[in-house]
């Protein structure tokens, strides 16, 4: 099955190598895997979704935890959390279909962020379903090119991740 | 700077290979009060510092340059890493404005060695440094011990700034679990008094640990049989009579068959390794497992695992010491002898007949009571004597087990012998893994480091041929080493000094020779070529499947 991760890490430099590195060497798959600076600069935060089982979850934690420069792990796959991803999609359009296509978008509650004569670039962020029905939608157009941001995830209500562990907010949140 | 934290962290002997990246940290050597020895390949530096520091405990030290002297380290890393043993290895790399140009003799060593390493650093400023020193020296030898790896710029050696040693580290992500947990070490203390038919399974967790006293103490007090990996030897004492010697693909019959029936197995500081368990759903089938562990990512790994224990095998074993009850296990005993009588390691030595292996790590053995420091490179010798040297002290040997690395064993016992400059070391060769780094013995000439090489020369390499003669009808394939050299000529070409033997008579004679030389000496034992180690589990088999002599 699929878990998402949320790792906390210095942001130093070859982080980013040792935790792909770690994920290759040891056969464990990377479905998606976004980074970015948290509130603190000296720590970025990871998500990262897994395609393992129970046991190879184990260990991929296990073995990222030794990691000298991974601070804190927690596994949000049965939390409640709000997870988000986005995707920029570009669909051949043309004067006779673009109508159409800003339909699709608009009941998606995308956005067109660029128009040429023979294509469009809609922009959409939601949760797999979501994407998966747009790219699916959209597909009967042909789709020329899409990038994503790797899924993003973060526990619903006041809740924080806290040394590794799921906390009621207090503070000095990350 | 550099050589300032080596003096705070009280190093006093170096590895290394000077080169233009490394100029400025040798020429601040020049005048350092630390010792320095130049072997004759960085590969030879990485595991002369490996055998320093599995026979004296503290963290090795090895310097080498940019580019090909950083990437002759890597299989001297990689089989630290393997075994867990405590390295700082500091390498020089271009200048900082020159990396990533492909300068001359620039590697990524930090790259290559990522997977390699417990944790490594490229320095990228001068202030940084003196933490970094102090954070590598701690990582390498805290928690699973590992090596640790500082690539460090030409330009920063050459600059000039204050140097202040932190007196603490502080490193946010990394906590070692020291001691474990109560409930879990009830839990063991339980099993323990209830099991009928207990196993000890000791591996090198033990030794790095220092914890050989409490696993005494352990067995005896609960009348527990203890075997133990390769990398456990020294653990245990061989002769001891709860001893059963090795276990797994050449360890001993009785060892196998009682881990396949007991009813217990408490593995400590070991991590069922496939060289140990064989196929591993059907290792142990019938204990209850109990891990104890300093690494939380070995428990439950490779095997279910019943009471996993995090902790420092030392402070683990103490807690459970304090609860363990005495117990007797007569029966259980007693059906270990009949194992031990109805397949014992025998080798039949004729005083006119060729010499058997056996028979001169035996008497080796024997020569020196038991009390040497050991090293061997890999192959047959190195499973021969694991099985008739009986190791009778904490640290007395020093293998290649993880990687099983060939060319190991000479240099790490260069590195044994400066750590324990009083002792006899052998190093226990096959004559093909001796080549890999013989010429070390420019080294220990050099220095005098009068280690004892026995090379038990088959005249092939043995273990390969021993697989080609099970599993491939005898189809010998690039394994035939007869065209020599001659190691009694090459000693002396060094100006070390060589000895033969070739007749059972000769074995003690020239061992005792070499004991009383006070330099470097080759032995070269001519042996029977075509000799097998038995038992032997073949490859994905259950360990009680053993072949046990060359008529199965
Ligand atoms: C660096 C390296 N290359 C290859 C091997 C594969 N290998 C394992 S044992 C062995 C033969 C070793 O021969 P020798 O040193 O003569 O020891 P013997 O088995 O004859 O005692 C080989 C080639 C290895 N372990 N290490
Ligand atoms: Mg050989």
């Amino acid at each position: 099955m699929k878990y998402v991760l949320a790792v906390l890490v210095e942001n130093k430099p070859g982080v980013l190598v040792r935790v792909a590195g770690l994920f290759a060497r040891r056969g464990f798959n990377i479905e998606s895997l976004a980074v970015g600076k948290t509130v603190d600069p000296a720590i970025s935060r990871m998500t990262i979704e897994v395609e393992a089982d129970e046991k190879t979850l184990e260990q991929v934690v296990k073995q990222l935890n030794k990691l000298i420069n991974i601070l804190r792990i927690s596994n949000l796959t049965h939390e409640p959390s709000v997870n988000r991803e986005l995707v920029m999609i570009k669909v051949k359009a043309n004067a006779t279909n673009r109508a159409e296509i800003q339909q699709i978008v608009e009941t998606f509650r995308a956005k067109i962020v660029d128009v040429s004569l023979h294509s469009v670039i809609i922009e959409i962020t939601g949760n797999e379903e979501k994407l998966e029905a747009i790219l699916l939608l959209l597909s009967h157009y042909g789709i020329l090119e899409t990038v994503r941001t790797g899924k993003i995830a973060l526990l619903r209500g006041s809740k924080v991740i806290k040394n590794g562990e799921v906390k009621e907010n207090d503070k000095d949140v990350l | 700077m550099v050589i300032e934290a080596l003096k705070k962290e009280n190093v006093d002997v170096i590895f290394g290979y000077p080169g233009g990246a490394v100029l400025n940290l040798y020429d601040q050597l020049y005048d350092a009060d630390i010792r320095h020895i130049m072997t004759r390949h960085e590969q030879a530096a990485v595991h002369a510092a490996d055998g320093y520091a599995r026979a004296t405990g503290r963290p090795g030290v090895v310097f080498a340059t940019s580019g090909p002297g950083a990437t002759n380290l890597v299989t001297g890393i990689a089989t630290a890493y393997m075994d867990s043993v405590p390295l700082v290895l500091i390498t020089g790399q271009v200048s900082s404005p020159l990396i990533g140009t492909d300068a001359f003799q620039e590697a990524d060593i930090f790259g290559i060695t990522l997977p390699i390493t417990k944790h490594n650093y490229l320095v990228t400023e001068l202030a940084d440094l003196p933490r970094i020193m102090k954070e590598a020296f701690y990582l390498a030898a805290s928690g699973r011990c590992g090596p640790v790896l500082i690539d460090l710029p030409k330009d920063i050696q050459q600059a000039e700034g204050e140097f202040r040693y932190p007196k603490t580290v502080q490193i946010p992500g990394y906590n070692p679990t020291y001691d474990g947990h109560l409930g879990q070490i009830n839990r063991a203390i339980k099993a323990l008094a209830r099991a009928k038919k207990p196993v000890l399974y000791a591996g090198g967790g033990v030794v790095s640990s220092g914890a050989h006293e409490l696993l005494l103490e352990l067995a005896e007090r609960t009348e527990t049989p203890v075997t133990t990996t390769l990398m456990g030897l020294s653990a245990f004492p061989g002769c001891h009579p709860l001893s059963l010697g090795m276990l797994g693909m050449h360890g001993t019959y009785w060892a196998n068959i009682a881990v396949n029936e007991a009813d217990l197995l408490i593995a400590i500081g070991a991590r069922f390794d496939d060289r140990v368990t064989g196929k591993i759903n059907r290792f142990a089938q019938g204990a209850k497992i109990v891990h104890i562990d300093i690494d939380p990512a070995e428990i439950g790994k490779n095997i279910r695992v019943d009471v996993p224990i995090v902790g420092d095998v030392k402070r683990v074993l103490t807690e459970l010491l304090k609860k363990t009850e005495a117990k007797q296990h007569p029966e259980w005993l007693a059906r270990i002898e009949e194992l031990k009588n109805c397949a014992p390691l025998v080798y039949c030595q004729e005083p006119e007949g060729e010499l058997l292996p056996q028979f001169v790590i035996e008497s080796i053995y024997r020569e020196t009571k038991g009390e040497a420091v050991i090293t061997t490179e890999v192959g047959q010798h190195q499973m021969w004597t694991a099985q008739y040297y009986k190791f009778k002290n904490l640290r007395s040997l020093a293998s290649s087990g993880g990687l099983g690395t060939m060319g190991y064993g000479f240099p790490a016992s260069l590195g044994a012998q400066l750590g324990r400059p009083e002792e006899i070391v052998f190093c226990i060769a096959g004559d093909g893994s001796f080549q890999m780094n013989s010429q070390e013995l420019a080294t220990a000439v050099n220095y005098n480091i009068p280690v004892k090489v026995a090379i038990i020369n088959n005249q092939y390499l043995g273990m390969v041929r021993q697989w080609q003669q099970i599993f491939f009808r005898r189809r010998y394939s690039s394994v035939a080493l007869e065209k020599g050299p001659d190691f009694v000529k090459l000693a002396e070409a060094y100006g070390a000094v060589g000895l033969r033997a070739e007749k059972a008579a000769e074995v003690a004679v020239v061992i005792r020779q070499a004991m009383a030389i006070p330099g470097p000496v080759v032995l070269d034992f001519r042996v029977r070529a075509e000799e097998n180690v038995f038992p032997m589990v073949p490859p994905n088999c259950p360990t009680c499947e053993m072949i046990r002599g060359d008529e199965e």
